[in-house]
């Protein structure tokens, strides 16, 4: 269980988060502010409480590995990686520029920190398998995490790694879901409906749990429970919301998913949370 | 013509795979559901725990090895040409290149020597697709003694590499055991002055044959193992063109955006001479057998000698 000083301390940094998000999209003039806002709070439970990681020497063997599948998601990510201490939170301004290493879409290459290129949804589970096959036959102790969205499950490759991760029984490996309900076109229920959702993972052989993925405790909880998961990987359906903690981002969702806030909308954003923070 | 022994390029891939597997403990294997036909079999049989089968997900499979290479390991995805090409294609591109992460396709049924299986299975377009993709090298192994020393060298070369290897027993045209094979550095196989045929794969075997066609005419055409697609080997075939004044290229694919479009691209450029390209002209293929096919297709040591005759003429 997670301490109450460690939960305040927690939400104050996804508050951070967050704010960087409406901020770097802002400058960058283009971006995906919603589907970073969902995910914040999980991000923030994985950087600043649940990985094994060293900032100062990122490619440290034994490290724990995350996977941003959802590649879009990138500023939610760089806003982590910045607080984290793995480069100043001055260069968050260069989002999307030209010779910027915080590309549109994350790229191992160009930032330390960042342990796969996406952006082509659906292929980031596959390589998360990938690593945690790796550090099986290594007997490494470290474990591999993987976020993807809800709707890029319509991808057919998520649900081969499902199959792979389940048959190589790759306990070292928790996947989350951002289960913000919504995709570019649409409701993700309208488009392509994904129900069962969680009947599916089950089906595929996965340990899966449900969490409210803005409860710090509750995201913390879930990744617990998953790594003391033998023999299967663990699945956490993060219930969502998109554009998380900007009330006219949560809603017009479909208005704010690759699409930035003006300046007027950042300051309205961000005065929002400052409220919040200062609560 | 010279009697040659006959190998097939997959069997010399898979008894190489199987002994850098005692050597080193860092490569793995990952094959689709096609392991006991691209050979990969022996490795898994070796190196059960090294091996990991991903079933019919070709997909999954090239960004799990993506997955694998970026923890450390030196991988090896196996599956046919089409399906390691362009079923995965965008895999292949955000996964493996432009990760630049140490993943090796080693692919086999590579053309249409694939044979009886038809179209669907003969790969005739994965060389324009996979020279096109930043930080992929592209290997067209001659035959089974390259092949060999290609997949040492994969072990050795850090990086993306796709390698393309065959079904049918092919003639071995390496006698010498101790050849030297060197990424990206083309082998002139026969001396002549006429002009030059670059080819690649099975290609190179049909394209001294040819030779020894046109040397009982008179000509003197010289040949050219062009193994290493990507990176090109510039500076030779800008020499042998100037050398030679004419250009024929060969290949078992299609003749838009393979050799004979990257030789194309390299002459334009840089030394203008006459070229005529052999190789499957734009259409898809049938089932056959791999000796009815390339004579149907035109892929003959006849047809590269009309090609080379027709050059040469075209010459000033
Ligand atoms: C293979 C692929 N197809 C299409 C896109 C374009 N695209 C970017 S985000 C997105 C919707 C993703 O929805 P979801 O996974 O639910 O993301 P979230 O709502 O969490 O941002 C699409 C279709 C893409 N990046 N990759």
């Amino acid at each position: 269980m997670i301490s109450k000083e460690k939960t305040a301390e927690l939400e104050a940094i996804a508050i951070k988060l967050r704010k960087h998000v409406v901020e770097m999209t802002c400058a960058a003039a283009s971006g995906h502010p919603g589907g970073s806002l969902s995910a914040a709070d999980i991000i923030t439970v994985l950087y600043f409480h649940q990985l094994r990681k060293d900032p100062k020497d990122p490619h440290w063997a034994e490290r724990d590995r995350f996977v941003m599948s959802k590649g879009h998601a990138a500023p939610i990510l760089y806003a982590a990686l910045a607080e984290a201490g793995y480069f100043p939170v001055d260069y968050l301004k260069t989002l999307r520029r030209i010779g910027s290493s915080l590309q549109g879409h994350v790229d191992m290459l160009s930032l330390p920190g960042v342990e796969m290129s996406t952006g082509s949804l659906g292929q980031g589970l596959s390589a998360a398998n990938g690593m945690a096959l790796a550090y099986h036959l290594d007997k490494k102790a470290g474990r591999i995490y993987c976020l993807l969205g809800d709707g890029e499950c319509q991808e057919g490759q998520v649900w081969e790694a499902a199959m792979t991760a389940a048959h190589y029984k790759l306990d070292n490996l928790t996947a989350i879901v951002d289960h913000n309900k919504f995709q570019i076109d649409g409701p993700v229920e309208k488009i392509k409906s994904l129900t069962p959702f969680a009947d599916k993972w089950r089906a595929f052989g996965w340990h899966v749990l449900l969490c409210d993925g803005h409860k710090i405790e509750a995201i913390a909880d879930a990744l617990e429970k998953a790594e003391k998961t033998k023999g299967r990987p663990t699945m956490i359906i993060a219930d969502t919301v998109k554009g998380k903690g900007v009330s006219f981002m949560e809603a017009s969702p479909l208005d704010f998913h690759g699409k930035a806030p003006t300046e007027e909308e950042k300051d309205k954003a961000l005065e929002e949370l400052c409220r919040r923070e200062k609560k | 013509m010279a009697e040659r022994k006959m190998v097939a390029t997959r069997d010399a891939y898979g008894l190489a795979l199987a002994e850098i597997g005692k050597e080193n403990p860092n490569v793995v294997v990952l094959d689709a559901d096609l392991k006991v036909s691209t050979k990969t079999s022996g490795f898994a049989q070796a190196f059960p725990e090294r091996f990991f089968d991903m079933g019919v997900a070709e997909q999954d499979m090239i960004s799990t090895a993506a997955g694998l290479a970026a923890a450390g390991k030196i991988v090896f995805a196996s599956t046919f040409a089409v399906f390691g090409s362009g079923r995965a294609w965008d895999q292949v591109r955000v996964s493996v290149a432009y990760t630049r992460l140490n993943v090796k396709i080693a692919v086999t049924h590579a053309g249409i020597t694939t044979g009886e299986d038809g179209a669907s299975h003969q790969a005739n377009e994965d060389i324009a697709i996979m020279r096109a993709l930043p930080n992929m090298t592209v290997i067209v192994p001659s035959d089974s003694v390259e092949t060999d020393k290609v997949i040492r060298e994969a072990v050795k070369f850090y990086g993306p590499m796709y390698i393309r290897l065959s079904r049918p027993k092919t003639p071995v045209i390496h006698d010498n055991p101790n050849y030297e094979f060197k990424i990206g550095k083309g082998e002139v196989m026969r001396a002549g002055s006429d002009a030059t045929i670059f080819a690649c794969g099975l290609m190179v075997s049909l394209a001294l044959d040819a030779a020894e066609l046109l040397a009982k005419e008179g000509v003197k055409a010289r040949v050219v193992n062009l193994h290493t697609i990507k990176p090109l080997d510039t500076e030779l075939i800008v020499n042998c063109a100037k050398e030679t004044g004419a250009v024929v290229t060969a290949e078992e694919h299609s003749i838009l955006g393979g050799l004979g479009g990257a030789v194309a691209e390299v002459l334009v450029e840089n030394a203008p001479v006459p070229l005529a390209r052999v190789g499957i002209k734009d259409t898809f293929g049938e089932s056959g057998t791999p000796d009815e096919l390339l004579a149907k297709y035109g892929l003959t040591p006849e047809e590269i000698v009309h090609a080379v005759r027709a050059v040469i003429k075209r010459k000033k």
